[in-house]
């Protein structure tokens, strides 16, 4: 970590009682896309919460990421319906051309990689979501031209 | 609540202009399906189309929710003074500018497109919107609204008899809510099937001057969608009936905990709260006095689980906690708290609108009213629909879901998601209904109905869900952490052509300890995926052990592509189809697959039309 400056966050939306540390850690999943240490140090001061048990929570739920993830983010669902019809081959093909696995990032930091267990778009499986816009009844050439379109 | 007599009133007329004919209209679908299958293009085609002809402000375009018929998204209605109002489907932009046209200024439906006419009568060859097979045999009582009023209008919502249950329950005492949603004979929808009245009277029983109500929004089983279109498409219906659950038991605080993966529904939501407030039905000093909170789920499955999602809302890891104590005497905060799914207390408003009496009419003796489903998966009509619990299986994947997709032979359809099980082609004639699912080792779950056909292996499926719910286990007990594990260790070793027959009893045993002894819902039901597929499947699962193979040619490591030179004319479609550069050659020439390369995900078998390549 060489965080040379670090930023200070906002809380005060919330009151520091423990229902809103989800919520806190929400917002900055949202704005940086990861939770950084210093975010962590941060929440433990607002909400007299310690680190380790921040970290805890952080760790629990999928949504929150430790690293910093690439400018694009290419999430497959890999729900049943999805997984039927052929999700496997979508990610496959992704990590393929991307040269990366699920859950990874471009080392030129584009695109990052994650699979995900349900959008609920199932009557358009296989779905993926490319920076929150929902792609329905993706094909292998079309995934082409989505990873085309990425700059 | 004399305030909302008089919105009502205006609101009847804003509805009555709104469904009448006279002013044209533009009706685009545009929940996640409708914007998934490019919605949000064919919008801003209609815009500029619109000002092109120089109808812009002449011709309203709004957004509708999810009428159920996904398979046919983009979905849009057009309303004119000069025809009857008629449903388009599968729109694209390019189709936008003859619609335009052709119907909205000549009058004309542009019959190609068209899937139904929402009148009574056929028009100009094209059948009602009654009569489509889709919707004839549906039953929409949770649904009646989405897809039909703009999800954003709370005048909409009260126009169609909107709040009028809430009305009535705040007429009534706590106990006579509680016994009209007891006669309706409602089950909890969000997959457990607990008599929802039974489960307010605890609630109401406790003793505490703080108590909450939650509406479990986390709609997590991979595979449904019936919660979010609710919520994106008819978002009241969802508070009227966690109101009506909080006056019943006597909670001034209600929490809506919702998928994040579920944005639009979130912000349905909002807007329909700040709408509830602004009426003063919400937040109402001078009558019964209610607040409601969002929570946003952070992405755990195990918050299916009631302590779980608790627990998520204190800010702490979502693991479950034994019961005793029960939600209904220490829950939230250890406070008394009730919680109930989207749908369940999306019927709760019909039912205190309706009568309890009214909803126990449909459905079967012992279970009550409609169900939605969401069907999914290898079936013709994907979509949403909902209907009278008992409805035969056959009805709902032949005629409602046009049977399996591309011709292909109907294998089995899973119901429930991964707590659930499969039924097969013999059961096609059962009804659906609780204890006939229950019986067969399938449950109806939260609705969730995923069609399998000849190309799906079940040994795979249950290898699926199995990655699923280990990966979503929260490692608390020990059953469940470590039973899920074992057992996908076991379905690997078979899928890869490791199995040995002592598999199948040892499957059975994990299966048997992690039913009897994991602490929650999602441990005790994790089995049932392999139970089931066993039950009604073993022979997929012996020829993955004793002859090697895998029957549907899907489990990668016992299926291998290669290409018959004789066929082959080097026509490129298995190279450009296959995603790791396996399949490969020159054009016009020869071409083969590198097994090196190969992940067997039969891109190329099913792009090749001269049958050149093949599988064994």
């Amino acid at each position: 970590m060489n965080n040379t400056q670090s930023k200070k966050y906002d809380f005060s939306a919330y009151e520091p009682k423990r229902e809103y540390l989800v919520a806190a850690l929400q917002d900055v999943q949202d704005s940086e896309g990861y939770i950084s240490e210093d975010a962590v140090k941060q929440l433990s001061e607002y909400f007299g919460i310690s680190r380790s048990d921040i970290y805890s929570v952080v760790s629990f739920y999928a949504q929150f990421k430790f690293k910093k993830p690439g400018r694009h983010i290419i999430k497959v669902c890999k729900g049943t319906a999805c997984h039927v019809r052929g999700s496997g081959s979508l990610l496959a093909a992704l990590e393929e051309r991307l040269g990366i696995k699920e859950g990874e990032t471009t080392p030129d930091g584009l695109v990052s990689l994650e699979r995900v267990a349900c959008l609920g778009a199932c009557a358009l499986a296989p779905a993926i979501v490319v920076n929150e816009k929902v792609y329905g009844r993706v094909t292998l050439a079309q995934l082409q031209k989505i990873l085309e379109g990425l700059k | 609540m004399s305030k909302l007599e008089d919105l009502r009133a205006a609101a009847e007329k804003q509805w009555a202009e709104f469904s009448s004919n006279e002013k044209p209209r533009v009706m685009v679908g545009a929940a996640t399906c409708g914007l998934a299958s490019g919605a949000g293009a064919v919008i801003e085609e209609f815009k500029a189309q619109l000002q092109k002809a120089g109808l812009a402000g002449k011709v309203e375009l709004v957004e509708t929710g999810c009428i159920g018929l996904c398979y046919a998204e983009p979905l849009v209605e057009i309303r004119s003074a000069n025809s009857p109002s008629v449903l388009y489907s599968k729109v694209s932009p390019k189709d936008v500018e003859k619609m335009v046209k052709e119907h909205l200024i000549g009058g004309e439906p542009v019959k190609e497109k068209a899937i139904a006419v929402m009148a009574d009568e056929e028009y100009k060859g094209i059948a009602p919107f009654r009569q489509h097979p889709m919707i004839a045999l549906q039953k929409r009582v949770v649904l009646r609204n989405c897809g039909v009023i703009d999800p954003t209008s709370f005048s909409h919502y009260l126009a169609r008899g909107g709040y009028k249950g809430l009305e009535r329950a705040l007429s009534m005492s706590q106990d006579e809510v509680i016994d009209d949603v007891k006669l309706s004979g409602i089950r909890g929808r969000g997959g457990a099937g607990f008599p929802t009245g039974v489960k307010w009277s605890f609630a109401k029983a406790s003793q505490n001057d703080v108590k909450y109500v939650i509406c479990n929004a986390d709609e997590g089983d991979p595979g449904a969608f019936m919660d979010r279109a609710v919520l994106e498409g008819d978002p009241h219906s969802v508070i009227e009936g966690l109101m009506i659950a909080g006056y019943a038991i006597g909670a001034k605080y209600g929490y809506i905990y919702a998928r994040a993966e579920y944005p639009l529904a979130i912000a349905r939501l909002k807007n329909a709260i700040a709408q509830a407030e602004e009426a003063g039905i919400l937040k109402n000093k001078d009558g019964f006095y209610f607040e409601i909170k969002i929570k946003k789920g952070a992405g755990a499955f195990v918050c299916g689980e009631e302590t779980s999602l608790m627990a998520s809302i204190e800010g702490v890891r979502a693991m479950p906690r034994p019961k005793p104590p029960f939600p209904a005497n220490s829950g939230l905060f250890k406070k008394p708290t009730n919680i109930n799914n989207v749908e369940t207390l999306a019927a709760v408003s019909s039912i205190l609108r309706e009568g309890g009496a009214e909803y126990a009419k449909l459905g079967t003796e012992k279970s009550k009213g409609t169900k939605t489903f969401s069907l999914a998966g290898k079936i013709e009509r994907t979509g949403l629909i909902e209907v009278e619990i008992g409805t035969p299986l056959r009805d709902i994947i032949e005629k409602i879901g046009g049977g399996c997709a591309d011709g292909k032979k109907f294998k089995a359809v899973q119901t429930g998601g991964p707590s659930g099980g499969c039924l097969t082609a013999e059961h096609m004639d059962v009804p659906v209904d609780y204890e006939t699912l229950g019986a067969l080792g399938a449950i109806i779950g939260s609705g969730g109905m995923v069609v399998m056909n000849e190309d799906s292996c079940m040994v795979e499926v249950a290898k699926f869900f199995l990655g699923f719910t280990g990966n979503e286990s929260c490692g608390k007990c020990i059953p469940c952490r470590m039973g899920t594990q074992h057992a996908l260790r076991i379905l690997e070793k078979i899928t890869s052509g490791e199995g040995e027959l002592e598999d199948i009893e040892r499957l059975k045993k994990i299966c048997m300890t992690m039913k009897q002894s994991s602490l929650c819902g999602l441990g005790q039901t994790a089995p049932n995926p392999i139970l089931s597929t066993l039950r009604y499947f073993e022979d997929e699962y012996l020829a993955h052990i004793k002859d090697k193979k895998c029957p549907a040619h899907v489990c990668p490591k016992l299926v291998h592509f290669s290409i018959d030179p004789e066929k082959c004319v080097g026509c490129t479609m298995c190279s450009r189809s296959c995603p790791t550069g396996a399949a490969h050659g020159a054009p016009k020439q020869k071409h083969s697959i590198d097994p090196e390369k190969c992940i067997s995900c039969s891109a190329c078998y099913q792009a090749c039309k001269f049958g050149a390549v093949q599988r064994d």
